[in-house]
């Protein structure tokens, strides 16, 4: 039943790294036009999951399925092409590059052969790429940076500009990797609202790894709970929360965090 | 105009020409050693055409210069998976190789020197460094030229975003070939007389040293870093036999306080007053 649905889906993935499992067995599915969160603790193999469903690792063993095909094969450069795009845990831009640059570096897979490759784009002020990627920008409030190099922008800027570089590829799929890691609140709550609009906007599939409770409850609506490789949970966040095991493991428990608030206060 | 000065000039269209042919490599990341090597493929090729088969210097130049660029690309293709040190090594090679075939081939003098009938005068040469500049600076400009750039940052994060980072590395490399071998047909139709020796280590490094000074980052330095390097020894010849010691001096001293280059991006931002945004302006 979830067949039709799903965007992403992965059968029975399994990663290891030597002797250490670090996907084991892996099956679940996204839910196309969903906005779905995967938490768990540090080293439960989130991003290594990211870095098999964008091509960077392969898989061991298991499919991995986007929108129907077995792109378990697929070189990590066509994966774009697939409509994968996503962003890294560390900012990962050009740093010598503007920022506008960089967005245009994300509208590469869209330039459409060797004729699109040799257009002039950085001498034509008015080229229609040159026109979108500054709309983009603007969207993202980043209009004052956009000639700015890369380097020189503060870490916040940065991790927009990074966004806003994976949207240019117009994906179907977004995997961004701790989107509010780094930001304050109001950075965060910005960063929300801008992908509320751009999901708003497009028919995009959000998945994303996330620390942030506050946050992946205001964006996404499923989630999916990683440890040591195998999946432990599923399903809306009220439901996960209230789940003794992912309370154990990972969010805590409400006596846990009194008796740490007890802790506290005697200190 | 008198000899010396003329002399002078060729020199330095000839440097300009060869800074491109190595700033392309070098801005996609790579160091090219062996481009001495591309340099002797087309000054070869090119009087090989003029002389024998008596075809304009001009087109002979063009000439060389394609023969030296598919030599390159056969190269890439092995050369190009080695990284660091390696691909430098590698390039090195190549390039020995070059020197070496051509000491051993009659055909063309060996080791006593091909002379060159055929001669070109100042202006086709200025021309000709003209029209490179201009190519390399409008090849820039183009998705090409911003992917080079990518891709010398981030090769992973530019895979992604669908660039082929192995064909552009590879374009990058042939066409930087290309444009080196027209230099050594230029070289050769200007002195009449190449022999293998010209083409050895010392100048691959030089012409390196030049786009590593004159800035990576953008197309006007290898400009300036030919200009600078050629003309600064010429200003300095009155110190007579101490000249190279103090150019040398000035060359650590300048890589101690601009690493980057002489000419940098954000430099020319400055200059022409692109970005005029305050910094660290409210998000």
């Amino acid at each position: 039943m979830k067949a039709e649905r799903s965007i992403l889906e992965l059968q029975d993935v399994t990663k290891h790294f030597g002797g250490l499992n670090v996907i084991e067995n892996l099956s679940f599915a996204v839910a196309r036009g969903s906005r779905t969160a995967m938490i768990g603790p540090n080293g439960a193999g989130k991003t290594t999951l990211f870095n098999l469903v964008s091509g960077l690792l392969s898989a061991d063993a298991g499919r991995i399925l986007f929108d129907g095909h077995d792109i378990s094969a697929v070189p990590s450069r066509q994966r774009v092409g697939y409509g994968i795009a996503r962003s890294f845990q560390n900012v990962r831009l050009m740093p010598h590059l503007t920022a506008l640059e960089n967005v245009m570096v994300g509208q590469h897979s869209r330039c459409g052969g060797l004729f699109g490759i040799l257009q002039p784009i950085n001498l034509l002020p008015n080229s229609r790429w040159r026109a979108e990627a500054r709309a983009s920008l603007a969207d993202a409030g980043l209009t004052a940076y956009e000639n700015a190099t890369v380097a020189s922008l503060p870490y916040g800027v940065q991790k927009r500009v990074e966004l806003v570089r994976a949207i240019m590829a117009r994906p179907r799929l977004l995997l961004l990797d701790e989107p509010a890691a780094g930001l304050n609140s109001g950075e965060s709550e910005a960063l929300q609202q801008l992908l509320d609009r751009i999901c708003a906007n497009t028919a995009m599939t959000l998945f994303i790894i996330e620390h942030d409770m506050h946050f992946v409850g205001a964006l996404c609506d499923h989630v999916v709970v990683l440890d040591f490789g195998r999946k432990i949970a599923e399903g809306t966040l009220a439901k996960i929360r209230d789940d003794p095991v992912v309370q154990r493991i990972y969010l805590g428990t409400a006596a846990a965090s009194k008796e740490r608030n007890h802790a506290t206060r005697c200190a | 105009m008198s000899g010396y000065f003329e002399g002078v000039l060729v020199l330095l269209a000839v440097n300009i020409v060869f800074a491109y042919g190595a700033f392309l490599p070098l801005a996609a990341g790579q160091l090219n050693l062996g481009l001495a090597g591309f340099a002797a493929i087309g000054a070869y090729a090119a009087a090989y055409a003029s002389n024998s088969w008596s075809v304009a210097p001009t087109l002979a130049i063009v000439l060389g210069g394609l023969v030296a660029g598919v030599v390159a690309l056969a190269v890439a293709v092995p050369v190009l998976r080695t990284r660091g040190i390696y691909l430098a090594l590698a390039t090195f090679a190549v390039g020995q190789i070059v020197q070496a075939t051509i000491l051993n081939l009659e055909i063309v003098g060996g080791a006593a020197g091909y002379p060159v009938a055929a001669f070109i005068r100042v202006p086709t040469i200025a021309a000709f460094a003209a029209v490179i500049v201009v190519i390399v600076a409008l090849l820039f400009a183009t998705r090409f030229g911003i992917a080079v750039r990518a891709l010398h940052d981030d090769e992973i994060a530019a895979d992604l975003m669908g660039l082929h980072v192995r064909a552009i590395q590879v374009a990058a490399f042939t066409i930087g070939s290309i444009i080196v071998g027209m230099g050594g047909g230029l070289y050769a139709h200007y002195f009449s007389f190449i022999e293998a020796q010209n083409f050895n280590i010392a100048l691959s490094i030089t012409v390196v040293l030049y786009v590593l000074l004159g800035g990576t980052q953008s197309v006007l330095g290898p400009l300036v870093g030919a200009a600078v390097f050629t003309l600064l020894p010429e200003l300095l010849r009155g110190s007579q036999s101490w000249r190279y010691v103090v150019f040398a001096a000035a060359l650590i001293v300048l890589m101690a306080l601009r690493p980057q280059g002489l000419v940098t991006r954000g430099q020319l931002r400055r200059l022409f007053k692109v970005n005029r945004q305050p910094e660290g302006i409210a998000a």
